[in-house]
């Protein structure tokens, strides 16, 4: 006798899935495409959905969620244009590899193609944009898809997958069953990197007189910092981080050299500069880390441990590379390991650039700095905070002057460099993390892009410290055109537009407090810090003017390194 | 330098698409592409001729094996392997001139497929570079109207071992 299998509608499906994926949390919106899964999502238990105010919003709030616990963040939201607004958020996503599944309502399959009702073509708009994509034509396909969309998302590389769901699929009904393995042929991520290769890579540091580790972001996702934290620690191996990677390594640890790159330290970027044996770990020697591709480590054997083989050789041509997973490779790497070699020599001229030229600010003029208020926020919470930063001046200043000293703790928008980040991305945080401050730091400029989430954290109680640091500029921007376009300050000065912060903060229903004296910094942060029933907001007024030091201008080299404003007596 | 990969792809919704849209995504050349079935019906094969530095290509090779629908990239290039393309040339004829275009035709052993009153169609078969010497005899005639395929291409059959078949995978 054949017992068939119960009958279920593709909404009920839908969420079955969700269940054996064990998805807690969907940011999402509703519309007329999703509404049969939404009728369904009155009636679900197991998860909690957060009704967003914007896609985009959701999108940077999957993104949050799934940086601070290494979990897929998952969306939900309709056809047309609440699939094209969460375009950026994919985009960022894709840039940064992070991990989420987004589903879109679609028009129903008969209709595709008609101009209908709130159609857009979601699936080609993000092709270039997400690790794969899929259109569900049938809903007997349904569960096998998105089975395969969170393996997708969150081996290999992570990445952005978006579903796409017509809304007849949504309503036909067929038997369910949700597979435990899944097979794709076209999809075998390469896990163990090789073993001569890694051998072969142990004894060239082993050699090295000048090496250096430079780490990127893929040390975090694979969860690699303690392999990591071992070779370094064991070998006392000099640590440079990317944006992305910050974290990985104590930034208080003496062995860290914190950044490199465009706005990194002086010392990161003469070690690299100087390094007889660079070694690559998660990291895709992005244009804002090498300045000019030819010079960098240019006298340097490279190489480059990465789990995705189009990393390697893309911006720079290595020596030896090994595709894998950072985390497996690193353990590897550790274990060929026997005595640390000596690198006296090598740690007295990095610690001698850390002398000659280290990072500094005004301190004595009485006025607000940003510097300022980002050391005490790290003071303050021991560098234990998750810190979420938008875009612009004030994320360079967090990753000069924040002393990270966890991985996921970091969380920024590195690749594509999207303002209007930090806000939602700090929602997604904080429904993850419960155990430490969540704080959000923006520029004025940006926090108005994703102003409308203010509302969710509000209505959520959030205990997250929204602080926008306003100096009353576009603050990059106005850097570059101050630095390279004539001091034509055009459209950046918001100090004419900008609302009162405290009151739009008030408005929400947030608590909100605002200062342009140093004096109140310490009063201030520990008010927030040590208020958990919500949100609250801080409006630091800063200085209109000031510029992140040190600064190598795009394409160039550690030699042309500024490291402060031109004395107009020293430009004759 | 020229280049012919060979892609075999999940013969499925968009697959063409996204091997398309990932070359002029990312600044890659096309000369020519073509798709269709294989002996396995869920599986298509492209043929793709672009042209690179060796590291352009090195990087076409990986991005395409990165796509998901992705299952085996070949680079020909430097392989023994056949290569073929199909063309329909349609080219003006005068008095005195179609016997000479005839006998063009069966020097490169084409066969001529239509023909009215001023216009003579072709059908030509072979390596591109063949193709493209047919096209520059043609052209001092008037070329009214031209399709080419682009190329397809195969590995030269090496001996199978006894009797197992190879299959895709
Ligand atoms: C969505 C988006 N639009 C434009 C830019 C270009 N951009 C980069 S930094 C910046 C200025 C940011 O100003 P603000 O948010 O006030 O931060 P600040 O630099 O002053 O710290 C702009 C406009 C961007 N990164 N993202």
């Amino acid at each position: 006798m054949i017992i068939s299998k119960p009958k279920l509608s593709g909404a009920e499906i839908f969420f079955e899935c969700l269940k054996r994926e064990k998805v807690e949390l969907i940011f999402g919106y509703p519309g007329g495409a999703v509404l049969k899964l939404y009728e369904k999502l009155y009636d679900v238990d197991f998860l909690k959905h957060i009704l967003v105010r914007h896609e985009q919003g959701a999108t940077h709030m999957a993104e949050g969620y799934a940086k601070a616990t290494g979990k897929v963040g998952v969306v939900l939201v309709t056809s047309g244009p609440g699939a094209t607004n969460t375009v950026t958020g994919i985009a960022d996503a894709y840039m940064d590899s992070v991990p989420i599944v987004v589903f879109t309502g679609q028009v129903p399959t008969h209709l595709i193609g008609n101009d209908a009702f709130q159609e857009a073509d979601i699936v080609g708009i993000t092709r270039p944009i997400t690790k794969h994509n899929f259109l569900v034509r049938d809903v007997a396909e349904l569960a096998s898809t998105i089975k395969k969309a969170f393996y997708i998302a969150s081996t290999g590389r992570p990445g952005p997958v978006l579903v796409d769901l017509p809304k007849d699929v949504i309503n036909s009904v067929c038997e369910f069953e949700y597979p435990d393995k899944i097979e794709m042929r076209g999809y075998k991520p390469t896990f163990l990197g090789h073993q001569n290769q890694i051998k072969k890579a142990a004894d060239i540091i082993k050699k090295a007189k000048r090496p250096l580790l430079y780490v990127g972001g893929g040390v975090i996702m694979s969860n690699g910092y303690r392999e990591l934290r071992l070779l370094a620690k064991e070998n006392n191996l000099p640590v440079t981080m990317t944006l992305q990677g910050l974290g990985a390594f104590p930034m208080t640890d003496e062995q860290s050299l914190g950044m490199l790159g465009m706005h990194g330290t002086y010392w990161a970027n003469q070690a690299v500069n100087n390094c007889d044996v660079l070694v690559s770990l998660g990291a895709r020697f992005d244009d804002r880390v090498t300045g000019k591709v030819d010079s960098f480590a240019r006298n340097a054997y490279k190489i480059h441990v990465d789990i995705d083989p189009t990393c390697i050789d893309k911006n720079v041509v290595v020596d030896l590379p090994i595709v894998g997973d950072v985390k497996h490779v690193l353990a590897e790497l550790a274990a060929e390991f026997e005595e640390a070699p000596d690198l006296t020599q090598w740690w007295k001229e990095i610690n001698q650039w850390r002398k000659e030229c280290p990072l500094q600010y005004e301190k004595n003029d009485g006025k607000l700095r940003s510097e300022y208020i980002i050391e005490k926020i790290s003071e303050k919470t021991k560098g234990e905070a998750v810190v979420i930063t938008d875009v612009g001046q004030h994320q360079m200043w967090v990753s000069q002057y924040y002393k990270f000293t966890n991985p996921r703790s970091h969380l920024t928008s590195g690749g594509l460099g999207t303002m209007g980040f930090s806000l939602p991305a700090s929602i997604g945080a904080a429904f993850g993390i419960k155990d430490r401050p969540i704080i959000s730091i923006s520029g004025d400029g940006g926090f108005q892009m994703n102003i409308q989430e203010l509302v969710t954290a509000a209505y959520h109680k959030l205990p997250i410290k929204i602080i926008i640091i306003n100096n009353s500029f576009l603050g990059m921007v106005r850097q570059w055109q101050e630095l390279f376009h004539a001091e034509k300050y055009s459209f950046t000065d918001l100090s004419e537009s900008n609302p009162n912060f405290v009151k739009v903060g008030e408005a929400f229903g947030i608590k909100s407090f605002s200062t342009n004296t140093p004096t109140n910094v310490d009063s201030i942060l520990d008010e927030a810090l040590s208020y958990n029933d919500g949100p609250v907001l801080i409006e630091f007024k800063v200085v209109k003017e000031d510029m992140v030091f040190p600064i190598i201008p795009a394409g160039q080299t550690v030699n042309e390194i500024m490291t402060k404003r031109l004395d107009p007596k020293e430009m004759v | 330098m020229k280049h012919t990969i060979a892609v075999l792809v999940e013969n499925q919704y968009g697959a063409f698409n996204r091997v398309a849209t990932m070359f002029s995504g990312k600044g890659f050349n096309i000369h020519s592409i073509s798709i269709g079935e294989t002996e396995v019906p869920e599986i298509s094969r492209m043929t793709i001729v672009t042209e690179g530095e060796d590291k352009i290509i090195e990087q076409v090779v990986k991005q395409l094996n990165r796509l998901i629908d992705t299952i085996k990239v070949i680079d020909l290039t430097g392989q023994t392997r056949v290569e073929r393309e199909l063309a329909l040339i349609t080219v003006f004829y005068q008095k005195g001139t179609r016997a000479e275009i005839t006998n063009i035709c069966e020097i490169f052993r084409g066969n001529i497929v239509d023909i009215n009153n001023k216009t003579l169609t072709l059908e030509i078969t072979g390596p591109p570079d063949k193709i493209d010497a047919v096209v520059n005899v043609l052209e001092s005639y008037g070329i009214k109207e031209m399709a080419r395929s682009g190329t397809v291409a195969l590995k030269r059959g090496e001996q199978l071992k006894h009797e197992k078949k190879e299959t895709v995978v």
